[in-house]
């Protein structure tokens, strides 16, 4: 059998909730230059299942959290992001991306405005040009301050009844909502967003406080630690970009289906980098967009299958591809030309060379279960 | 009892006169993890040993398995293509891939027998 080779641990970095990953028996793996659990004993069908029927806890800790103080920050992002952030209101969080001058992604991110500073959520493999970014191109008067915490992301139906328990206000927050809240004595800053299509936390807590906290959330009944493994396929169910596979820098908001992140005032004004490119492709139609597509059969279409039109021509690739669990079936997403996009049109699928039948479908494949 | 030999690709193969039945061991399958779907050749297809012969899906990846030896497929487990799980509950019984008539019997002999295997697995961690 093949691609069973071990990986080599050395060098990796390690969250603040590495030994409790170890003890729970989770199986480790490099991503991102740091050592992660892709699954625990349970497996990863059992594990994703578990966050869409209750709730699970997620270590990413290995993403990248900073603070953005000074007078005029919002304005002052707005020239990296095509997100609206001084329209953002106080307690708010935003999904947008960093873009380049050809209207390339350089990142996806999250902002939220604090009282008195932006919060910044980035890729952990982005995160320190994402840094660098930042500092070499906003003005001097402010400051990117670089937080050295655990990030704990609590997903699932039964998120909200688990933290509720130890907090009775988060109840009451709106989903893309944030608030610094002290649970259990701990003083963490609460998110109500994630990353798996379900109703969820994404909890920021000090370091010396990571192990601790995620035992207390772990001994709620209702929750189970879920890894890497089922991060990804529930992110795909709910399709959601993963970065430097859906979205990179040669690919802009538009061709991956994100105009909804960038709000009329944006789009009228521009302002941010690539921003005739990118208006250009939102106005008239980029030429290839990232739709979801459903393979007919029960063979998986792994990132990089070729995608094939009705002719046998050659549309695009898959960028994300696997086995859907809730959907119980392959689930894929990947980039079509405009033609080829509108749902239900049939695609051919170029897997271990044969064409397998698909069509394209809509996103999300597991529906939103987000808190209104 | 008829004998059983094991690849270093993790495939076991059990012979019965001039036909072997082969699967992916115990360890192969915890390593994949839940398997979600495979793909089998068609009956008569000619293996080459070490060559393709199956392909197993987990949730995550896919890989192939490798024929342990040169031969033709003369049977494939309907059960695993309906029900891949099976490969994870029963990798080493009723989980098997494939019926393979042998080219060559000497083949199977050079494999490794369960000791020796397990030896070369404690040695991989």
């Amino acid at each position: 059998m093949g691609s069973t080779a071990a990986d080599t641990h050395t060098d990796l970095r390690k969250t603040p909730l590495h030994a409790l990953h170890v003890e729970l028996g989770a199986r480790m793996v490099p991503f991102a230059g740091y050592d992660m659990p892709v699954q625990y004993p349970t497996g990863i069908l059992t594990e994703h299942n578990q966050t869409r029927a209750q709730a699970g806890l997620f270590d990413v800790s290995h993403m990248g959290q900073a603070r953005l103080w000074g007078e005029g920050a919002d304005k002052a992002l707005e020239k990296l992001v095509p997100g609206n952030l001084t329209g953002l209101a106080e307690g708010k969080i935003r999904y947008t991306m960093f873009t380049n001058e050809r209207g390339g992604v350089m990142d996806d991110l999250t902002i939220g405005r604090a009282k008195d500073h932006l919060s910044i959520v980035v890729n952990a493999a982005c995160k320190d040009a994402d840094y660098e970014h930042m500092q070499r191109n906003l003005p001097k008067g402010l400051r990117l301050e670089i937080l050295d915490r655990a990030l704990i992301a609590l997903q699932g139906p039964f998120a909200a009844k688990a933290l509720a328990r130890m907090s009775p206000d988060v109840d009451r927050m709106s989903f893309m909502s944030f608030a610094p809240m002290n649970i259990a004595g701990f003083d963490v800053g609460v998110a109500r967003c994630g990353y798996t299509g379900e109703d969820g936390f994404e909890i920021s807590v000090h370091n010396d406080d990571a192990d601790e906290f995620a035992r207390l959330l772990l001994a709620e009944p209702e929750v189970k630690p879920i890894g890497l493994g089922a991060r990804d396929s529930l992110r795909l169910e709910a399709g959601l970009c993963l970065y430097g596979h859906d979205l990179d820098t040669e690919t802009t908001p538009a061709e991956g289906d994100l105009g909804w992140t960038i709000a009329k005032r944006r789009r009228e004004e521009g302002g941010f980098p690539g921003d005739k490119i990118i208006l250009k492709q939102l106005a008239e139609g980029p030429k290839r967009i990232r739709v979801g597509i459903k393979p007919e059969g029960r063979a998986p279409a792994r990132e990089n299958t070729v995608i094939l039109d009705v002719a046998g021509k050659e549309i695009g690739k898959i960028t994300s591809g696997g086995f859907g669990p809730t959907v119980n079936g392959p689930v894929a997403m990947g980039y079509v030309t405009r033609e080829n996009a509108a749902i239900g049109t049939p695609l051919g699928l170029v897997v271990r060379g044969s064409t397998l039948a698909a069509k394209v479908a809509p996103l999300p494949f597991a529906p939103h279960r987000y808190k209104k | 009892m008829a004998e059983r030999r094991y690849t270093k690709d993790h495939e076991w193969i059990e012979l019965n006169g001039s036909v072997g039945t082969v699967g992916i061991t115990n360890y192969a399958q915890e390593q994949l993890g839940d398997v979600v779907f495979v793909e089998l050749p068609a009956s008569g297809k000619k293996l080459t040993k070490g060559g393709e012969a199956a392909v197993v899906e987990s949730v995550k990846a896919a890989s192939e398995v490798y024929s342990p030896v040169a031969g033709e497929v003369v049977e494939t487990n309907g059960a695993i293509a309906k029900d891949p799980s099976l490969v994870n509950r029963e990798a080493e019984t009723n989980g098997w891939f494939i019926k393979v008539k042998l080219a060559d019997i000497k083949e199977f002999q050079a494999l490794m027998d369960s000791a020796s295997y397990q030896k070369f697995v404690e040695g991989l961690h």
